[in-house]
């Protein structure tokens, strides 16, 4: 979030009067850097030395259609070391094509060779971790279909940090609004035996604990990243402390708010692999689709999307334009807030028919993660949200069928991979210009 | 909401405030040179300028060339004293508001409210009393405890768990100062833990030298563990925000993966828990074995008096707080940024360290997946609430060490859940992040004057917010 539009040369020393104009150039073609070839060689290497020298010699067998399905695929089985030998070599391939590029011709390597590479990773890594297991054979359709249900509230909290940063405000507080949702949708569809209402409750908890975030960030100007990190601990105590006085004591009455129904869509629900991710979904499942469509367009089709933008890139130039910059600003945090909210509701209403302590599991923070990988774009962030929630259903799988990476790595990847792409090694993330500085009139 | 907040600020268009777009030949004005006009230039610039993490407040009378006589009347009756004082108040009012709202007896007695009042009322006061008085009891001090030293007991627990708190704290503090926001601590205790367990029960040392040694692995493994995201930031850009939060809980899973080894699991258990330190390994406890307070608690003065002196004293300390002030100017200047993020995020690790030092071989004794609890988070809500200084952080932590040992015992006497020591500590910084608030909540605005001179002062002090 640092490298502002008037920095581009991140670290490196500015502001002396001939580096000025060096920066001047690089402003309008934009530095090609050796990162992004070396990091991609060093993981081909990686991936040559693990997945393919060092790979399993079993099969894994991967199966695509489960039961009910409208019609039957065959599993795949793939020899894991040959497959391995190959895949890695592929990567080498594209490493050394960037490279080329880099050194040859000072190109960046075209956009579509790191999500491709990114693609042979996760293939080749998931062959290797599959064909060493114990039982070498997943079902493809469950460790997808379970991907996504992982990753609906991490979507939604993405979302809600989309729809803040783009107008300029940080929202650190994507957990507490989670948990706030959560909660609230627990113990309003208890009382009203109305899981919709719990819903409904749900984005109205979210939205509020935003409107705090805005009041504090944009009217006291205080310091963003701080009001959400205080703002999560108060939600997290709150919502801890109701639990334990209000809804241990009366369970049935406070904390059993029913499930909402899985909506299945007949003849679609049953196309194999597709089915149950697109037409077999909770409500909640089917609003987060909806949500990162409309907040796309949105966002890049509408005057709406084009003002909020302006004032998360320039708040100046959007006051100068006659756009209200610090409503523009509270409307959409509490907007985050409500969708955000949404999110939370998927644990208890969902997920689990009950609130526990700190459901939400630090789900907030992976969101502000994906929102980032996915470069502050809903759909980018969409897809950042599934590579998480991927890891996150890979890592419980994997400790079923044994493998030999343990568990905690898995769940250390989601974390390790935001690491590497705000560094800049994935490729250039930047944030909005204005994102996390107040806007004060005058 | 009207986009005109700041009637005070938006006001009086300031001739002084800085060029929108900073042209980089531009004559480098010393910026610590005139303290009024240096809160004036954190402002951001409408919006184009990235704000100070500092508190404005913290930086404010602090820096040479604004040497003023700083006597503790005035800090008290200038504003931000009062207001610290009335956002506790209010922290806790609340707190017992709510406890009272979930009080059984409270709710008995709002159901005949209109026909005795008092009853409601003095329901209210009792139970929320009854809980800060216990929470006081288990805190500072009991007045049921056998002797001088059982009646002191508690304070002594306070202590222990402030160590950690303090230390913790003045690492995000530190880091605060210098502009960056640390919430990395709690990484950085466990990375901390880790070394100084491992040093601590699987090595053999004669006594004093392994105490060193765990000491120094403890605080070489915080250190790194900070060093590494002042490094990331300082040479990609990184923000530090998201890091140290991924390194938090990269560094939990690395522990959790180290407890389920042969090289960190107690032989013979199956639960993640490691061996117990050799007793050469731990910090001597201060007053002898019957309170847990141990070495680490001087230790944490000690580190106070360090962070004090390289804050206010050293020229080190001087480049983190010009950087952390603005480091666009701090570079102009001919001050090393890169070098200074890197050195002031490796301090404050080293700082976290500490009490990760002081869990492992003062409190703990062991290491577990849950070694660093929620200090490192905690670190962060005193950083704030000491308003980033050594001394303000040191009193913080021991506060908030004294509600997490005194919520223990109203946990047990009035059964109201540990869980509201964290809405009163959120509350309490929530507040103090924006004194307007509290006083317009205590009716201590003054009201909004034209003259220029008073307007000064007053925008000195709500930007004191804006950090």
């Amino acid at each position: 979030m640092s490298t502002t539009a008037t920095a581009p040369v991140p670290g490196g020393p500015q502001g002396k009067p001939e580096q000025a104009k060096e920066r001047k150039q690089t402003v309008s073609a934009k530095p090609v850097t050796w990162k992004l070839p070396v990091t991609l060689a060093a993981l081909a290497t990686v991936a040559f030395i693990f997945f393919g020298l060092m790979g399993p010699q079993g099969t894994a067998k991967f199966g695509v259609s489960s039961g009910g399905d409208f019609f039957q695929l065959p599993a795949i089985e793939v020899p894991a070391f040959l497959s391995g030998i190959v895949l890695s070599v592929i990567l080498l391939g594209l490493a050394g094509y960037a490279l080329t590029q880099k050194a040859k011709r000072n190109q960046r390597p075209p956009r579509w060779l790191p999500v491709v590479f990114t693609v042979v990773f996760v293939v080749a890594f998931l062959i290797w971790v599959v064909g060493g297991a114990r039982t070498p054979s997943i079902s493809l359709a469950g460790l997808i279909a379970g991907s996504v249900t992982l990753a609906v509230p991490i979507v939604f909290g993405s979302l809600s940090g989309v729809l803040c940063e783009r107008a300029g405000v940080v929202n650190i507080a994507i957990e507490g609004q989670l948990l706030g949702g959560a909660f609230t949708a627990a113990i309003v569809a208890s009382m009203t035996d109305n899981p919709y209402l719990g819903l409904l409750a749900a984005a109205v908890a979210g939205a509020l604990v935003s409107m705090v975030l805005a009041v504090f960030s944009i009217k006291y100007v205080v310091n963003q990243i701080i009001v959400g990190v205080v703002l999560n601990v108060l939600i997290s105590g709150l919502t801890g402390f109701l639990f334990s006085t209000v809804m241990q004591a009366n369970k049935e009455m406070f904390n059993s708010p029913g499930r909402l129904p899985i909506i299945e869509i007949p003849v679609l629900s049953s196309i194999p692999v597709l089915g149950p991710i697109l037409f077999k979904q909770s409500v909640v499942g089917y609003l987060m689709y909806i949500a990162v469509v409309v907040v796309w367009i949105g966002l890049f089709k509408t005057k709406w999307g084009l003002r909020v933008r302006s004032v998360g890139e320039h708040p100046q130039a959007a006051d100068t334009l006659g756009i209200k910059v610090n409503a523009t600003r509270f409307w959409n945090v509490t907007l985050g807030g409500a969708v955000a909210g949404i999110g939370g509701s998927f644990f208890t209403l969902v997920a689990i028919d009950s609130f526990t302590k700190e459901i939400s599991g630090g789900r907030g923070f992976i969101a502000l993660a994906a929102m980032i990988l996915g470069r502050w774009n809903p759909i980018g962030a969409f897809f950042a949200a599934l590579l998480f929630g991927f890891a996150d259903n890979l890592q419980s799988i994997v400790t079923i069928i044994g493998t030999p990476v343990p568990s905690q790595f898995m769940a250390m990847l989601p974390y390790l991979v935001t690491v590497f792409a705000v560094a800049g090694l994935v490729g250039r993330s930047r944030p909005p210009a204005a994102s996390g500085i107040p806007y004060v009139k005058g | 909401m009207s986009e005109n907040n700041e009637p005070r600020r938006s006001a009086e268009p300031d001739p002084e405030r800085i060029p929108k777009t900073q042209s980089p030949d531009a004559a480098p004005q010393d910026p610590l040179e005139d303290d009024a006009d240096f809160v004036t230039t954190l402002d951001t610039a409408g919006g184009a300028m990235r704000p100070s993490a500092v508190p404005v407040s913290a930086q404010s009378g602090k820096l040479p060339g604004a040497e003023e006589p700083d006597s503790v009347l005035r800090k008290i009756f200038t504003g931000n004293g009062i207001v610290t004082i009335l956002a506790v108040l209010l922290a806790l009012i609340l707190g017992g508001l709510l406890i009272a709202a979930t009080d059984k007896v409270v709710a008995a007695t709002s159901s005949y409210f209109f026909a005795r009042p008092t009853d409601f009322l003095s329901a209210v006061w009792s139970a929320a009393t009854s809980s800060y008085v216990a929470l006081f009891q288990g805190s500072v001090f009991n007045p049921r405890g056998s002797g001088i030293g059982g009646q002191f007991a508690p304070l002594m627990e306070t202590l222990t768990i402030a160590t950690p708190l303090i230390t913790a704290g003045l690492g995000v503090a530190l880091a605060f100062r210098a502009g960056l926001f640390n919430i990395g601590a709690q990484g950085q205790i466990i990375m901390a833990g880790i070394l100084a367990a491992w040093v601590g029960f699987a090595l053999d040392l004669p006594v004093g030298l392994h105490l060193l040694l765990v000491l120094v692995a403890g605080v070489i493994g915080g250190a790194i563990w900070g060093g590494l995201v002042g490094v990331l930031k300082a040479r990609t850009g990184a923000h530090e925000v998201i890091v140290t939060i991924m390194f938090n809980y990269i560094a939990l899973y690395f522990l959790r993966y180290l407890l389920d080894t042969d090289l960190f699991q107690r032989p013979g258990e199956t639960t993640p828990i490691s061996p117990i330190l050799d007793p050469s390994a731990l910090y001597p406890q201060i007053f002898g074995s019957q309170y847990r307070l141990h070495l680490g608690f001087l230790l944490a003065i000690a580190a106070t008096v360090f962070v004090s002196w390289l804050l206010n004293r050293s020229t080190i300390g001087f480049e983190f707080r010009a950087v952390g002030a603005n480091p666009k100017a701090a570079l102009t200047a001919g001050i090393n940024v890169p070098r200074a993020t890197i050195l002031v995020m490796t301090l404050a690790g080293g700082l976290a360290g500490l009490a990760g030092v002081a869990q492992v071989a003062g409190t703990e004794k062991v290491l577990t997946d849950g070694v660093a609890a929620t200090y490192g988070f905690d670190a962060i809500t005193v950083a704030l609430l000491g308003r980033s200084t050594p001394w303000g952080t040191f009193a913080a932590g021991v506060l908030f060490g004294a509600f997490r040992a005194g919520a223990v015992q109203m946990q047990i006497q009035t059964g109201t859940p540990i869980d509201i020591v964290l809405v009163v500590q959120s509350l309490i910084v929530l507040f103090i992040a924006a004194p307007p608030l509290v006083r317009a909540i205590f009716g201590l605005n003054p009201r909004k004057k034209k003259a220029a001179t008073a307007g000064k002062s007053q925008k000195a002090a709500t930007t004191g917010g804006a950090a």
